[in-house]
């Protein structure tokens, strides 16, 4: 028998009034995976992570948390931890305090070791005593963190939890979210920045108004996808140029770059392959080959219908 | 689908005790800096105002009880309640039951509070208990510190009550207990009224202002010349009710009377704040709660409940017209002078006469004699009329009263000097006040006890 999934979501909905939030979501995410959750602004994000965390019931369909079938009734099984639409904290107690109270109030036997070390993990231990009133966005997002941590969840829902990282910050919030899944931990994040979601997440989920897109692996994501565009910088730009009109499916897109030394192309992997393999029989150096935008980002943008827009 | 989900039970789900929450609720509000101030307010200024206010020369007439302040630590605490019930009291309620709820709006936190506590319910009953319990504690610094103040100040004198009796020391300071106990009624009525509309104002501060803003209107309502069963009615009454506690017999009927209608309030305004909070929407990022729904849902069983109780005392109880009738006010008038007579004459080391001997009597007419002689108004005039033993001529005294519509008068003499004349009296020690000259009484509104 499988070990049972930490989500497993089929045909969910959900309406404010006339707009239809969620529409018919299936999803499934496995114990210790980092699922992604994308879509643009009013896509049914933050109302599936709020089903997720038990801050509403479903209109229909069914949802499994951790193995538990979730009721109408406004509350999240055991075990599941997380914030939507940014951390909840009380400016006028310390990071400490917050966390203390938190752990009070849940019951938790964490003790003061135990925030000290959740503190640790998000790197907060050196403003542990200052008032939450004077954080930074990032600084309140890692204590959002930690105080989830608290309750050593096997389950984990986070909300944009990269907004107002700093580098240090957003390199401890990755540490902390890989070790908690290494550990069997799942994560589900929805953001908006597409590198955090390539680095950290196994599978994701792309909604456009209210409806999955596209959920599963990112290498799927990619495998999927059109064409993306590729910056190429090689020694002989020129001999590049003409190489590249040679091959088929390969297309330089001349608007793509003011800068000379640099070629933009359109081709799916297979086209490009073949267009680097050129570039080095003909003993053209390949010094710079990446994607102008993320196959994320491009996948993103081509499922929801916001590429043309954009260009 | 839809009934399949509804019909699964919560498994898995460990919610958070109510004892725990009202800790982390009590923990929210202590590290408030306004609240922390308030405490300390609460529990210092009442005594060192009290104090200060005793070493001054001029005294707080225009408050009940002010007057004795020289004379008296328990006219204090009575001096306190009496400011309180008008202001600090709605205030105290408004910034601590008032913002309650609507602070996790403010700070956008009620879906961190939920997914921790998992229980709209537990946490509607852990803020109100807590804001409760923060109320309370304010309630009792103004009382205790108002005491601690007089008695230190002034002593722990015999009291004037409002009928002219003297109530021993030991007797002021059970009423005055009574009194802050029997406040906490329309205290507890405000404290609902600002948790439903903390829950049904959101982020707005009308929510914030909405206990202030009752209080006012009930006193200004209080200020009316309303019919005696929508003043009873009204869930601030005990506030003014407690008065009756300082007579002989204590006029018990309006106090009982104000505050089950104030703990009827109360109630009821909790129920309706329960109510809307637990059908709140939380995954609605757009909704705090507010709107006409929670407007109309809040504010209307408030205004039924109004109509009912002014029905309800209207037909339980004897009460017409203003109350304020020519008898009542007579006697009145007679009984706290033949008590205030018995005063002065020991001040003047005249030889002790009962209440009985007195015999005193009063004739009351309004606006000269040309008006009918009730309601509210500073146009009386009484002639006290009075019999020494072994005295033949009755003595007489004049008096001009301000009655105000809610049964308190202030009965200034008019002479003849010797008696009511004069503020000060000549003891055989030196001047004294005169206890006729000016003296606060009360016109029992209901027709319940006998003075």
């Amino acid at each position: 028998m499988d070990a049972p999934l930490a989500i497993r979501a089929r045909g969910i909905t959900k309406c404010f009034g006339d707009v239809v939030a969620l529409d018919g979501i299936d999803l499934d995410v496995t114990p210790g995976q980092i699922h992604g959750l994308v879509g643009p602004n009013g896509a049914g994000k933050t109302t599936l992570l709020g089903l997720l965390l038990g801050l509403a019931a479903a209109d229909s369909g069914r949802l499994e948390i951790l193995g538990t079938p979730v009721a109408r009734a406004l509350a999240a099984p055991e075990g599941v931890a997380g914030f939507v639409d940014g951390p909840g904290l009380y400016p006028s107690l310390t990071a400490r305090q917050n966390l203390a109270a938190l752990a009070a109030l849940r019951g938790e036997g964490v003790g003061a070791t135990g925030i000290d070390d959740v503190l640790a993990q998000v790197g907060l231990t050196d403003v542990a005593d200052d008032r939450a009133s004077g954080f930074s966005l990032g600084m309140r997002q890692r204590l959002g963190l930690a105080a989830a941590l608290l309750t050593k969840p096997r389950l984990l829902v986070l909300d944009e939890p990269s907004n107002g990282l700093d580098p240090a910050g957003k390199k401890h919030v990755h540490t902390v979210l890989s070790r908690l899944a290494a550990d069997g931990t799942s994560v589900v994040l929805s953001s908006h920045r597409m590198d955090d979601l390539e680095a950290l997440c196994s599978e994701v989920t792309i909604l456009a108004t209210g409806r999955v897109v596209f959920s599963g692996p990112l290498s799927k994501l990619a495998a999927e996808n059109r064409e993306l565009d590729y910056r190429v910088r090689t020694s002989d730009p020129q001999g590049a140029r003409q190489l590249a009109v040679d091959v088929d499916g390969v297309h330089v897109d001349e608007a793509g770059t003011r800068d000379a030394e640099v070629l933009v192309v359109r081709a799916l992997v297979p086209a490009l392959d073949d267009f680097v393999a050129r570039l080095v029989t003909a003993g053209i150096a390949v010094r710079e080959l990446a994607p102008v935008v993320s196959p994320l980002e491009a996948a993103f943008l081509a499922l929801t219908d916001q590429q043309e827009a954009v260009r | 689908m839809t009934a399949t989900v509804a019909a699964e039970p919560v498994a898995g789900v460990r919610r958070v005790s109510v004892s725990r929450g009202y800790r982390f609720e009590l923990v929210k509000l202590v590290s408030q800096w306004r609240i922390r101030l308030l405490v300390l307010a609460c529990w210092i200024a009442p005594a060192l105002f009290v104090a200060g206010v005793s070493q001054q020369s001029t005294l707080p007439v225009d408050t009940l009880f002010g007057r004795w302040m020289h004379a008296t630590g328990w006219a204090g605490p009575l001096v306190t309640l009496g400011f309180a019930g008008s202001w600090a009291l709605p205030l105290l309620t408004s910034v601590v039951a008032g913002d309650v709820f609507a602070a996790e709006d403010r700070l956008g936190t009620w879906r961190h509070l939920l997914v921790a506590v998992r229980s709209p319910r537990r946490i509607f009953a852990a803020k109100a208990l807590s804001s409760l319990t923060v109320i309370l504690l304010l309630v009792a610094g103004l009382a205790c510190s108002s005491a601690v103040g007089g008695v230190l100040a002034v002593g722990n004198q015999p009291l004037v009550g409002l009928d002219g009796h003297l109530l021993t020391p030991g007797d002021a300071a059970v009423r005055t207990l009574l009194a802050w106990v029997c406040v906490l009624a329309p205290t507890l009525a405000l404290a609902a009224i600002g948790l439903l509309g903390s829950v049904a104002l959101g982020r707005s501060p009308m929510g914030l202002l909405l206990p202030a803003l009752v209080a006012l209107a009930m006193q200004l309502a209080q200020m009316l010349p309303l019919p005696v069963a929508v003043r009873l009615a009204l869930p601030g009454y005990a506030f003014i009710a407690w008065n009756g506690l300082f007579t002989s017999p204590a006029q018990l009927g309006p106090l009982l009377i104000g505050i089950v209608v104030s703990l009827v309030w109360a109630v009821t305004a909790t129920a309706l704040a329960y109510l809307l909070f637990v059908r709140r929407d939380f995954s609605n990022l757009t909704d705090d709660g507010s709107g006409r729904r929670a407007i109309t849902v809040g504010a209307l069983p408030l205004a039924a409940l109004l109509g009912v109780t002014v029905g309800f005392v209207a037909v339980a109880t004897p009460a017409t017209g203003s109350g304020i009738e020519q008898d009542k006010v007579q006697r009145s008038v007679a009984t706290a002078f033949a008590h205030l007579y018995r005063m002065q004459t020991a001040q003047l080391n005249r030889p002790d006469v009962t209440e009985a001997q007195l015999r005193a009597t009063a004739a009351c007419n309004k606006g000269g004699g040309k008006l009918t002689p009730e309601g509210p108004g500073n146009d009386w005039r009484c002639v006290v009329s009075w019999h020494l033993p072994d005295v033949e001529a009755a003595g007489t005294a004049i008096y001009q009263l301000d009655v105000t519509p809610d049964g308190r008068f202030v009965a200034d003499g008019d002479g003849p000097k010797e008696v009511n004349g004069y503020f000060l009296v000549r003891t055989p020690v030196g001047d004294a006040p005169n206890p006729l000259w000016q003296f606060d009484g009360n016109v029992e509104l209901l027709h319940t006890t006998k003075g």
